[in-house]
């Protein structure tokens, strides 16, 4: 029975291709939400560079993309964190995590009579998230704001409730800054945060943050830029207290070594101008393609999308990959392929 | 209701008439089978449904056992989850949300139906009917934007200064929070109620109405004492109908609670939902246990939902039994 219809399966498949080839190629991608924008101005720009290709992007969230991509019901799925061991287990081949870009989370506030340049320190921003600093004239929040009248009024703090990427990385920035948070709540999609209220989505943050007068919360880089919120600076490991910005932003990875599955934590990264909590957000592929056509169509959009592609990240506040660590990801798609033969011709 | 008027309401209940179980019709029995058919239908999706969810959480059942009902833990990094504040969040948001609807939308249908000029009864019924038709993320939104810092400044001040000694209004106002997501609710389910309510009080025949005038009643007297009476049933369903949206909603009410996994009595705390906490969290769920502990909820949702019909019913059914004049 199983025989009879992986042979119907394959003839099925052999019709669709053949007739693919002579007019469409389409792949289909699920995951992440965080680089959606990026990803569908891409697919966009790049279906007038290669009229036959056709990609989908679903984003049904970083947890849905890995899920999807492991069912091979996708041609490549995507991801904000990277995959969890107990993932990567359920994995039947090799599978690339490949990074597209770089993303950063914000720490946006709503303190009346200050509408910028709030400063930071780490200590300050795990006090306030562990629920220690409770109110906003608290001496760790007044030592680094000379210049600022900061009130008496308690702190609302305010954090996703569903899971996402962002809370991943903001997370995994507390954990690595203090060790009181790493041990009592930890680094995840969803974690029980010690105090506060939760919204749903970047949009429900802001909408806590916006219409309570002493709160502070976090969300995306690219969401508190476009809605022109009130964003503080942060110090850095070397010192220095930095407002994101994508040059911050790619500072972080700049000069760092990929590890060999190309998963790199940014957070709390070295060097002055490093804004500390970024991350890389990945596309996740097989090694080896099922189907040599849209392998081949797969691997000339991703080599397109990590050189030219980065270029259109600017306008839409994605931070481009630093140029020292192209060559690494364009060894990993070399690596890709179909029937044991390699997809990547060009180069 | 049968032609003299008395509220035969059961009518419905009754065996089917001879004719229909007798079958000699060819139509009449495959308009039988057929509709027999639909009616298992509906029952076969909810058992299939509740099945399926059962297998999906049987990890998290067998792991946790009756112990995920009681405990108030849920944290994903520890894999330790417990049930307990999210069903506490649903169960008293649905309540409170209802004691705060009910009245104010059994008063409008009684307006509606009984006293209202016949100018008003139809352009207000109308808007009354509009409120139902607006997407839940509206309100959501209205929620954020507009009540909770209402509540926060004028509200939860006020409340606090004059019954600050309960534990129902400590803490800091903060707007969000349980209060906000009953508000929300009531809001959302005092059209569903109030609109269905006005069609069942307008089916009360009229023969009802002048029989109590007849024997001397006010217009209050017949409206409490005929109409309600005979009405009762009906008015059960809009409850039952409106219990089940607050109970299923969810976009309205994460937006405005606070989606916090908390026990508390004060109202100002933030509290969460079980249909909230699965729309957060399913998404970007990883670990086998984190799903089946999601389905879970799912399953007891399902659970609550029907305790709380079958509560509903009983005690409107005890009330409405009560006085004397109410027995039909």
């Amino acid at each position: 029975m199983t025989t009879l219809r992986n042979a119907l399966l394959a003839v099925l498949t052999c019709a669709a291709t053949t007739v693919g080839s002579a007019q469409t190629i389409s792949l289909q991608g699920a995951g992440a939400t965080f680089p959606y924008p990026l990803y569908s101005k891409w697919m966009a720009e790049y279906q007038k560079i290669d009229p036959k290709v056709q990609i989908n992007y679903q984003s049904i969230g970083s947890g849905g993309g890995i899920k999807q991509i492991l069912e091979r019901t996708v041609d490549f799925g995507a991801t904000d964190a990277e995959m969890t061991a107990q993932e990567r287990a359920k994995a039947t081949a090799t599978l690339h995590h490949l990074p597209m870009t770089l993303g950063a989370v914000v720490i946006t506030y709503n303190v009346p009579g200050l509408a910028s340049g709030l400063k930071l320190t780490q200590e300050a921003v795990a006090g306030i998230f562990l629920g220690q600093i409770t109110t906003w004239n608290d001496p760790k929040l007044t030592a680094q704001n000379p210049g600022a009248k900061l009130p008496a009024a308690p702190i609302t703090v305010a954090y996703r409730s569903d899971g996402s990427g962002t809370t991943a990385v903001f997370t995994e920035y507390l954990a690595k800054i203090s060790p009181e948070w790493k041990t009592s709540v930890g680094a995840g999609k969803s974690v029980k945060f010690p105090i506060g209220l939760g919204g749903k989505g970047n949009e429900g943050v802001t909408g806590v943050v916006k219409s309570s007068p002493g709160a502070i919360g976090y969300v995306e880089l690219a969401y508190a830029k476009q809605n022109q919120m009130a964003i503080a600076s942060i110090r850095n490991q070397a010192g220095k207290f930095v407002a994101p910005s994508l040059e911050g932003v790619t500072a972080a990875a700049q000069g760092q070594k990929l590890p060999e599955n190309l998963c790199l934590s940014l957070v709390d990264g070295p060097g002055v101008k490093t804004y500390p909590i970024a991350a890389f957000s990945y596309i996740l592929v097989y090694q080896e393609q099922q189907d040599a056509t849209k392998g081949k169509a797969l691997v000339d959009f991703l080599w397109w999308a990590i050189h030219d592609g980065q270029k259109l990240g600017a306008a839409l506040d994605y931070a481009p990959l630093p140029k020292d660590q192209v060559p690494a990801i364009e060894a990993r798609l070399k690596l890709l392929t179909a029937n044991g033969k390699p997809l990547l011709t060009k180069k | 209701m049968d032609e003299a008027g008395n509220p035969g309401r059961e009518t419905h209940q009754k065996e089917p008439l001879a004719a229909f179980s007798g079958g000699g019709n060819l139509g009449d029995q495959v308009f039988r089978v057929l509709t027999a058919f639909f009616a298992a239908l509906a029952v076969l999706v909810l058992a299939a449904m509740a099945l399926q969810m059962f297998r999906a959480a049987l990890p998290s059942l067998k792991q946790f056992g009756w112990k995920f009902l009681s405990s108030t833990d849920w944290d994903p990094v520890l894999d330790s989850y417990g049930a307990l504040p999210y069903i506490f969040g649903t169960v008293a948001s649905s309540i409170l949300a209802l004691l705060v609807a009910l009245p104010v939308a059994l008063g409008t249908a009684i307006y509606l139906a009984e006293l209202a000029p016949l100018w008003v009864r139809r352009p207000l019924g109308i808007l009354v009917e509009l409120l139902a038709a607006i997407p839940s993320v509206i309100y959501g939104l209205w929620g954020i934007f507009v009540m909770s810092p209402w509540l926060r400044d004028s509200v939860q001040p006020l409340l606090q200064k004059i019954f600050g000694w309960t534990p129902f209004f400590k803490g800091v106002p903060r707007g969000f929070g349980m209060m906000a997501g009953c508000l929300v609710l009531a809001i959302m389910i005092l059209p569903t109620i109030a609109s269905v309510s006005r069609d069942v009080l307008l089916a009360v025949p009229n023969s009802i109405r002048e029989g109590a005038l007849a024997l001397g009643a006010t217009r209050w007297e017949m409206v409490r004492k005929a109409v309600l009476p005979c009405a009762k049933n009906g008015i059960l369903g809009a409850v039952i109908l409106g219990l089940g949206r607050a109970l299923g909603e969810t976009m309205a009410v994460t937006m405005v609670i606070g989606n916090r996994p908390d026990i508390s009595w004060s109202l100002f705390s933030p509290g969460h939902s079980l249909a909230s906490v699965i729309a957060n969290e399913y998404a970007e769920a990883s670990g086998d246990l984190y799903l089946s502990a999601l389905t879970e909820l799912g399953l007891i949702l399902f659970g609550v939902t029907l305790l709380l019909n079958i509560l509903a019913r009983v005690l409107i059914w005890r009330v409405a039994r009560g006085p004397a004049g109410a027995r039909n």
